[in-house]
């Protein structure tokens, strides 16, 4: 008997706060209204995808210390639109991006235990970590971490989070004769201290229906791939090209084993963009298209100005680059991740492509800035997009419209089908929460253990970027 | 006791509909601390969304103008009352693609939250109900609390309530951050946002520092309506300073009269609307509520004392209290705290919030502060 192929997953990532988010297409509609979220969670459900996902921003970047306006600003709270969309939605996962420096890990386990209870089971954390005094400049918490430690502080916050999600052992006894809800030992008393986390008492929200949410994961350097490696049960993955994608996907995959952990539980998702057309031509002119809508001439001198570090505004978007090298130490740019090589080194590099290829700024700036696309016709995306998931270059996609919020309405009509057709996509929704979706079991195998404290030090403790918290002092859980 | 308002310090704010204001809290199970016990309590449906879509959707139904969602951190110690509660502003903003008109207020604690979080989210709720949010405040001087977070000393009540001061302030600054039409998207000049239109709020106070501006844009209100009960000296002076609805609790109307023209003359010209709390178990029939408050104290061991008057007996008067509070002008209206609340909303949807109001005066395009006949804040940093 034939092996079934590999079945694809697919989430539906809401348009973002950057140029990729063209804004000036007259289909484009709010940000902010509710209605542009709904209309696309709803489409994601139709289409049977696993998840919605939102990403963060707690700061309006800025270039030359002033507000960047030239893209999409403003987004609504995460936790608020996904509980708003739990309304009216039945089936697909509510993933939500919250980072760990500027959060206190008993009220993040509150909020995400409350959207998996009010969700029935639909909620996904993205991890992610800011050591970004910028960032920090809006909270009490301010800018005070290194670097060095935010994923430190990220698997404390982890950890933690999962040791409350895991104190209530079941769901609560509810005896009205005898006058008792919720035993005590329904929930235990919770005692964790080390140097980011100092938590003693009771958790308040009952075990939620997948225990703890699915847990997500977008770091790509060593310590990120391990941080998912022993947490994570889906990464979102940035990898252009098929041969990257491999090398990263057989990377991460082999770091499983050492957590207890194999290879189905962590789905590799990256990012990607979908551009259709009745013919391959008509996709690419359409591509084409997009790209210069996303790379305006003004655009196009704000992206050359954050690695010249300086005012370019007198340059002409359609002509060449600058004869001069940027100083070395300048940086305008802030609230978003800035390029982390050498200014004058890349500089140098785009001149000479821009040379090479004939390229004017904007064509530079719209080569350098592409993200990964198919484009095609329905039948030819399906194939290709099946392709990278066979070939082990990811286990399916996390799909970025360029439009809000109907960017991926002919994606979900069109090519949805189609994969359907191949046997490489589901043609209803089966199970119950959204880790039956992923079909991954969680990182810290709580279940394997009825109830009360000790499900907590149970095997598939947190791997070594949560030990090395743990040298700084205890974290335990008092029965 | 308080003395009688003085008429010429304070003018009524006349509410735009010829009914008092009814709120409803949603504490769980009931206000009374045995109501899970209940064979009607839905206790086993607490941490679920249908309990909560389903009691709310049905005041909304009938009428009721503001569902109030109480919010705290830790839980009870013991195994005889409910343990464990859902995040409130969560709960809130699940409700918001499901209601149509009811206003919806979570607490939200200051001692320990983020303000610039707290901030964004009440924002956010204000713009997934379309104009509907509130935000009751409150702070936590629980000391279990604070073993929770590990971050700081336990605080006095004024240390409490001069912090909560400041989130109100930072909130109420990052609402107004974006001017309303801060959003231009001038494909010409290839700007979105105009920023000028943009604001840093540069806070400093004693007890944090936010420098804004928001990440979200003006909401419907402008300002989300702020809510504060008064539970003492430390929460009244804030709330006379800055709540658009105060929350009171008294022994009688009467004593609730009197405290509300003291605090309406606090407030100065300022306008707010100021509702009763009222701790009510009512059915059609008097005699039946009065033997289920004796068996809920019997569960309890102990007669029930709450903080404010408690309403036992007919839904019929309990539509009496309503409108004599509604006769008193310095009191808006209630906050009905049904000690049974499963049960308890039924009563009020089918026999006591008809009785107030028809429900065609109902209408699901008015944002709360229409409804509570609050005008919208001129936003403090546009020209």
């Amino acid at each position: 008997m034939t092996p079934r192929p590999k079945q694809i997953h697919l989430a539906a990532h809401f348009p973002g706060v950057n140029n990729t988010t063209v804004w000036t297409d007259p289909r484009s509609r709010s940000q902010i209204d509710i209605d542009s979220f709904v209309h696309l969670a709803r489409k994601a459900e139709e289409g049977l995808f696993d998840f919605f996902f939102l990403a963060e921003g707690l700061r309006l970047r800025e270039q030359g210390n002033r507000i960047f306006d030239l893209d999409v600003v403003g987004r609504p709270d995460t936790f608020t639109v996904l509980q708003a969309i739990a309304g009216v939605t039945t089936r697909l996962g509510l993933a939500a991006t919250i980072n760990t420096t500027f959060n206190e890990p008993y009220e993040l386990a509150k909020q995400f235990a409350t959207l998996d209870h009010l969700s029935e089971g639909r909620a996904a954390w993205n991890i992610v970590t800011s050591p970004d005094a910028f960032t920090g400049e809006n909270f009490r918490r301010g800018g005070f971490l290194d670097y060095g430690l935010r994923y430190d502080r990220a698997a404390a916050v982890v950890s933690a989070a999962r040791r409350l999600w895991d104190s209530w052992g079941r769901p609560p006894r509810i005896d009205r004769a005898a006058g008792v809800f919720a035993a005590d030992e329904d929930l235990a008393p919770v005692d964790l201290h080390d140097g980011h986390v100092d938590i003693t008492g009771r958790f308040e929200v009952p075990r939620s229906p997948q225990g703890q949410p699915v847990l997500l994961q977008a770091g790509d350097s060593s310590a990120g791939r391990e941080f998912a490696a022993g947490h994570a049960e889906v990464i979102f993955s940035r990898h252009g090209t098929l041969a990257d994608g491999q090398a990263f996907y057989a990377d991460v995959k082999r770091r499983l084993p050492a957590y207890g952990r194999h290879a189905d539980d962590l789905k590799i998702l990256p990012g990607v963009s979908v551009v259709l057309g009745d013919t391959r031509q008509e996709a690419e002119d359409n591509a084409r298209r997009i790209a210069r809508q996303q790379v305006g001439p003004q655009t196009a001198i704000a992206f050359l100005e954050q690695v010249w570090g300086t005012d370019l505004s007198g340059y002409d978007p359609d002509g060449p680059l600058p004869a001069v090298d940027p100083s070395p130490h300048a940086t305008i740019t802030r609230g978003r991740v800035r390029h982390d090589r050498d200014p004058v080194a890349v500089a140098a590099a785009w001149r000479a492509r821009a040379e090479t290829e004939g390229l004017s700024i904007r064509d530079l700036v719209i080569a350098e800035t592409h993200r990964q696309q198919f484009v095609g016709t329905a039948d030819q995306v399906a194939d290709e997009m099946n392709r990278y998931v066979q070939s082990d270059a990811c286990d399916g996609f996390i799909l970025v419209p360029h439009l809000t919020p109907g960017g991926l309405d002919d994606v979900i009509d069109r090519v949805v089908p189609r994969l359907q057709d191949r046997g490489v996509f589901r043609t209803s929704y089966e199970g119950a929460t959204l880790r039956d979706l992923l079909g991954s079991r969680p990182a810290v195998s709580f279940a394997a253990v009825p109830s009360g404290p000790s499900a907590a030090s149970g095997p598939g403790d947190p791997g070594p970027a949560a030990s090395s918290t743990g040298r700084r002092g205890p974290v335990g859980v008092r029965g | 006791m308080p003395s009688t308002p003085d008429p010429a310090s304070w003018r009524p704010q006349p509410s735009p509909r010829p009914y008092p204001l009814v709120g409803v809290d949603l504490p769980g199970a009931g206000a009374h601390p045995q109501a899970w016990r209940r064979e009607d309590s839905r206790a086993e449906e607490l941490f679920g969304p249908r309990y909560w879509a389903d009691l709310t959707g049905r005041l909304d139904a009938a009428g009721a103008d503001i569902a109030f969602f109480p919010d705290r951190f830790g839980v009870a110690s013991g195994p005889g009352t409910v343990r464990g509660r859902l995040e409130a502003l969560g709960t809130a903003a699940r409700l918001s693609t499901t209601t149509r008109r009811i206003g919806l207020v979570p607490t939200q604690t200051t001692t320990h939250t983020e303000p610039f979080h707290v901030a964004k989210a009440v924002q956010s709720l204000d713009h997934t109900t379309r104009g509907r949010a509130g935000w009751q405040v409150d702070v936590s001087a629980d000391p279990a609390g604070y073993r929770l977070f590990g971050r700081k000393e336990v605080q006095d009540p004024a240390d409490l309530w001069d912090e909560a001061a400041e989130v109100i302030e930072v909130a109420s600054r990052l609402w107004d951050s974006w001017e309303d039409d801060a959003e231009i998207r001038d494909v010409a000049t290839g700007r979105f946002v105009d920023r000028e239109k943009l604001h840093y709020i540069d806070f400093v106070g004693r007890h944090f520092s936010v420098k804004g501006p928001s990440i979200t844009p003006r909401s419907p209100q402008g300002r989300p309506v702020v809510v504060i009960a008064v539970t003492d000296q430390a929460s009244r002076a804030v709330a006379v300073r800055t709540a658009d609805i105060i929350r009171v609790a008294a022994d009688d109307v009467d004593a609730a009269e009197a405290l509300a023209g003291e605090l309406r003359r606090e407030a100065g010209d300022r306008e707010l609307r100021i509702l009763l709390d009222v701790d009510a178990h009512v059915d059609a029939d008097e005699a039946t509520a009065i033997r289920e408050l004796a068996q809920l104290e019997e569960w309890a061991g102990e007669p029930y004392r709450g903080r404010t008057l408690l309403r036992v007996g007919s839904a019929a008067s309990l539509v009496g209290l309503i409108t004599d509070v509604g006769a008193r002008p310095p009191l808006d209206g209630v906050v009905l705290r049904p000690l049974a609340l499963a049960g308890g909303v039924t009563v009020l949807t089918q026999h006591v919030l008809p009785a107030l109001r028809p429900p065609e005066l109902a209408r699901d395009d008015t944002t709360l502060r229409e409804l509570l006949g609050l005008s919208r804040p001129a936003n403090r940093y546009a020209a």
